[in-house]
């Protein structure tokens, strides 16, 4: 039985050791890119994956993540790293077909017999989600990281984006947040183990289920919640759709004892540069209190699906997903027309709808 | 005299531990915690205000002192 604890390296967990958004975006409009007349979806629309034609109406779908330990069990960690990575080809609505390893490693202080366990820990979620590990690239590093690039397909008629999200629209969110405060709590030994344990669960959890019931029921827009947390995520969508949205706050969500560690300030670099990126786009009703807009700004590892949609298809959605997944999820909010300078709008509140909480 | 809890090189959440300790050991008075990151400042003024205490933040040459008073 392994006994390392990943907790104990000293490294910025899972997506909140993201580069701060704005500093990204200005990476790439300063460069004169390549284009193609197959590109279907590149960087400039900031959706979670690309997206290029290979024949008509037949898509490659491809994204990569990886990132630093975010559970201390080597094999849970690497289950997260695999759905985590998985999941932006759900979000598009594709299918995951070959994966490749990205392996950071310290070899001499952990010993490779925990590289094995994470490795199998992402083998057995790829195996799960009908994909296969075609090799990777590994080097040694002080710092761990783990995650795939994953290459899946998608039909033209199946294919979700994140740019048309419509007014009129739901929005629908499949599984908690929380993951990145409670990260924090188990890294400080504050979390029992009953939540460290449901929030490895939610993240282990696929999100193909959740996308194949998008796709489903003809949801308009997609996104997955992971480092630039629901409001970074929520805003992009909106930002490239050309609409606005309105969340209400007591229908999103939330992990156990989640607020309470966002209050206690149990809160990532990340967290603070997600508010500096979009909190000049957010109006908060008055009486939102500070963990729970920061909860809001938490950066989610594997987080769920933000789905645009009508009513009806949510609902039917959701009773799938609940079915499927024993997970907490539900109607957050709803699109509305573009307002010129809020972008996201997060009031004190039930969203309406069947299918909120 | 102030309690005095030097999280200065030390990363999240570290600093906000260290800070809860010593908050919870005290039945009142001051508690000083030093940090020299905009991260660890936030997170420790957080844990002061959930905590229902009362905190003052003053910057010492990149540093940041945070007195942080537990009234009984």
């Amino acid at each position: 039985m392994l006994s390392v604890d990943l907790f104990s390296c000293d490294c910025e967990c899972g997506c909140a050791a993201k580069i701060p958004p704005d500093r990204l975006r200005s990476i790439l409009s300063d460069l004169d890119l390549p284009s193609s007349a197959s590109l279907v979806i590149g960087p400039e629309t900031l959706d979670d994956a690309g997206v290029y034609e290979i024949s008509d109406g037949r898509y490659l779908v491809q994204t990569v993540d990886y990132f630093p330990p975010v559970a201390r069990h080597p094999y849970v960690y690497g289950q997260i790293a695999a759905a985590n990575s998985l999941s932006d080809v759900y979000a598009m609505g594709g299918n995951p077909l070959t994966a490749l390893a990205i392996v950071c490693f310290p070899a001499e202080e952990f010993g490779l017999e925990v590289l094995k366990e994470i490795t199998r820990g992402a083998v057995d979620k790829l195996r799960e989600a009908g994909a296969v590990l075609l090799g990777g690239h590994s080097i040694i590093d002080s710092q761990p990281k783990y995650g795939l690039a994953v290459t899946g397909i998608v039909d033209r008629d199946k294919l979700m984006d994140n740019a048309h999200a419509r007014p009129g629209d739901v929005l629908v969110l499949t599984k908690p947040l929380g993951t990145g405060v409670t990260i924090m709590a188990a890294k400080g030994g504050l979390a029992t183990a009953e939540q460290e344990n449901e929030a490895n669960r939610c993240m282990s959890i696929l999100n193909a289920a959740a996308s194949r019931l998008a796709v489903e029921h003809g949801a308009d827009a997609c996104t997955d919640i992971t480092g630039f947390g629901l409001l970074g995520h929520a805003y992009q969508m909106a930002d490239v759709s050309g609409v606005s949205m309105e969340i209400a706050v007591e229908s999103v969500p939330v992990l156990e004892n989640a607020l309470e560690y966002a209050g206690m300030g149990l809160l990532s670099a990340a967290a603070y540069a997600n508010r500096r990126y979009v909190g000049d786009h957010v109006a908060f009703d008055d009486d939102i209190a500070l963990p729970e807009q920061d909860l809001m700004f938490d950066p989610q590892t594997s987080g769920g699906l933000l789905v645009c949609c009508s009513e009806k298809s949510a609902e039917l959605m959701l009773a799938g997903t609940r079915e499927a997944l024993s997970v907490s999820c539900g109607i957050i909010g709803k699109v509305t027309e573009k307002e010129r300078e809020t972008v996201i709008r997060v009031r004190r509140g039930i969203a309406s709808g069947k299918g909120s909480q | 005299m102030a309690e005095i809890v030097d999280a200065r090189g030390l990363s999240c959440p570290i600093p906000v531990i260290m800070a809860r300790r010593a908050l919870d050991a005290v039945a009142s008075g001051e508690v000083q915690v030093l940090v020299d990151e905009e991260v660890a400042k936030e997170n420790v003024s957080r844990l002061a205000r959930s905590s229902g205490c009362p905190v003052d933040v003053v910057e010492e040459g990149g540093e940041f002192r945070l007195r942080i008073e537990k009234t009984g």
